[in-house]
């Protein structure tokens, strides 16, 4: 006799029980003990088929392979630049994974990327001490000039991003800078200085009401409200062109 | 003379009002404000982070630090010095211990997660309410936990056995006992048991059944808490 305990889309706190019996399998974030299966952590409980798991609604950023994030240089070494992921784990981004171009053996590392600069950057290794190794020798990858750098929750990101990129290209229509998300919730902005700063005040009101319905518009009369007087607003086309450097991971309540 | 009517006038098994809130510290990772009767703690959680000093590394899982701290006119008026002492050490080190076996920090090997609390007022059972506060705080961080940790004070003041004990009862002058219980929700398993005073075997089994009805009662609260952050206003 198998049951399941919570619903679809529930909020669950760490131990709730979601089920009970041998029938269902605990999937991300639960664990079984005995015949029945708990939450292992705050978050929307998902039933796919057979399997229970938990989106979390908050928690730390887990570097996973194939992430595109944004990180900040924090240090140089023989072989290439460590970058603070904005996690407890530093990444090593190697000269051969940063640069097309013939680096000299004693070349300067700091005239191609200083200490204190930012790099979108793909991880493409994550072992088990999670050391994290990087690229940015793929189109979508570079070094960031310009603009400011805000971090938000990295949980919230699919909410900045939208269902198929529509928040973001909202943003950037309605405010006419250059938008880039990385996974580990660090955001670069780029535009007229007044467009910069309401494009971080709408972001940072995205991740203060992530959980509410009806965002898209919430954030939309929030920056007519609030247009900057001068700003030439695209309307859809531009959303072509727009690049979300993101996995579009986004959904709504 | 029998302890026959309550300091304040509760009933033995009654509860101080407990008010509980989540994500009070926007700056932490996650946070949480606890208050029983007048002793008020605010948790806040920081972490996975990288591990300072690094010779404290464990590369096989991740290390849960707690700061307990009460802060200077927080007791009954005197003045306390700022900062650690021996005693608020060793309240860090038992809270450690008894939020540690619930947390599941293996997927983080080498990094820390600090927890610190802090209580502006303190009326007795502060180690219970920081380790109420720091349950809360840890879930809203969104750290891998298997259950929540609830806990409440109970002990024995001049014979009848009692829940919740303030200041009044723990300096009543007769024969008191306070035990500080830590308690799981899932299987009701002890974490925290700790005593000050003397008490009877049957009075200390009469005591952990009412500290499980009570660290339930508690639990509640600590789940409403939670999900009163991520539903609608």
């Amino acid at each position: 006799m198998s049951n399941i305990i919570a619903r679809e889309r529930d909020i669950v706190i760490p131990g709730e029980a979601l089920a009970e019996g041998m029938d269902f399998l605990p999937g991300e974030n639960t664990y079984r003990e005995s015949d029945k299966i708990y939450s292992k952590a705050l978050g929307l409980v998902g039933i796919s088929g057979r399997v229970i798991k938990i989106t979390p609604l908050s928690g730390p950023y887990v570097p996973k392979i194939g992430d595109k994030i944004i990180g900040k240089v924090t240090d140089i070494a023989m072989v290439g630049w460590r970058i603070d992921t904005g996690t407890a784990y530093s990444a090593m981004l190697n000269v051969k994974d940063a640069t097309t171009r013939f680096v000299r053996k004693e070349e300067d590392l700091s005239k191609i990327i200083g200490i204190g600069d930012y790099v979108m950057v793909k991880i493409i290794n994550v072992t088990s001490q999670n050391l994290i190794d990087l690229t940015m020798k793929e189109p979508g990858l570079f070094k960031v000039s310009g603009g400011r750098v805000i971090k938000i929750n990295n949980q919230k990101v699919p909410r900045v991003i939208g269902k198929q990129g529509s928040m973001i290209t909202l943003i950037k229509n309605k405010t006419n800078c250059d938008i880039t998300v990385g996974q580990n919730g660090v955001i670069w902005v780029k535009g007229t200085p007044e467009n910069e700063m309401l494009t971080v005040r709408a972001i940072k009101l995205i991740e203060e009401k992530a959980h509410q319905e009806g965002l898209t518009e919430k954030i939309e009369k929030f920056l007519n409200d609030n247009a900057v007087p001068g700003t030439v607003t695209h309307p859809a086309t531009s959303s072509a062109t727009s690049s979300v450097n993101s996995s579009e991971e986004g959904e709504m309540n | 003379m029998a302890y026959t009517k309550r300091v304040d006038g509760r009933k033995f098994d009654e509860l101080r009002p407990i008010e509980a809130k989540a994500g009070v510290i926007p700056n932490a990772d996650g946070s949480a404000y606890f208050k029983q009767g007048n002793t008020i703690a605010y948790a806040a959680v920081y972490g996975p982070r990288e591990m300072f000093p690094k010779f404290k590394q464990n590369p096989k899982k991740g290390i849960l630090r707690c700061f307990y701290s009460m802060m200077p006119f927080s007791g009954s008026g005197e003045r306390i010095r700022p900062g650690g002492n021996r005693r608020s050490q060793e309240i860090s080190m038992v809270m450690m211990n008894a939020l540690d076996s619930m947390v599941d920090l293996s997927a983080f090997p080498n990094a820390v997660v600090d927890i610190f609390v802090d209580l502006p007022q303190t009326d007795a059972g502060t180690r219970c309410v920081a380790i109420c506060a720091a349950g809360i705080a840890l879930a809203d961080a969104g750290i891998p936990m298997k259950d929540i940790i609830s806990s409440v004070a109970v002990g024995q003041v001049d014979g009848t056995v009692v829940a919740d004990l303030n200041y009044n009862e723990e300096a009543y002058p007769a024969i008191v006992s306070d035990i500080p219980v830590a308690m799981t929700h899932n299987g009701k398993q002890i974490t925290l048991l700790q005593m000050d005073g003397e008490i009877s075997k049957a009075d200390l089994m009469k005591a952990l059944e009412m500290a499980k009805i009570a660290t339930e009662k508690i639990y509640e609260l600590q789940k409403k808490a939670l999900k009163e952050k991520f539903t609608q206003e």
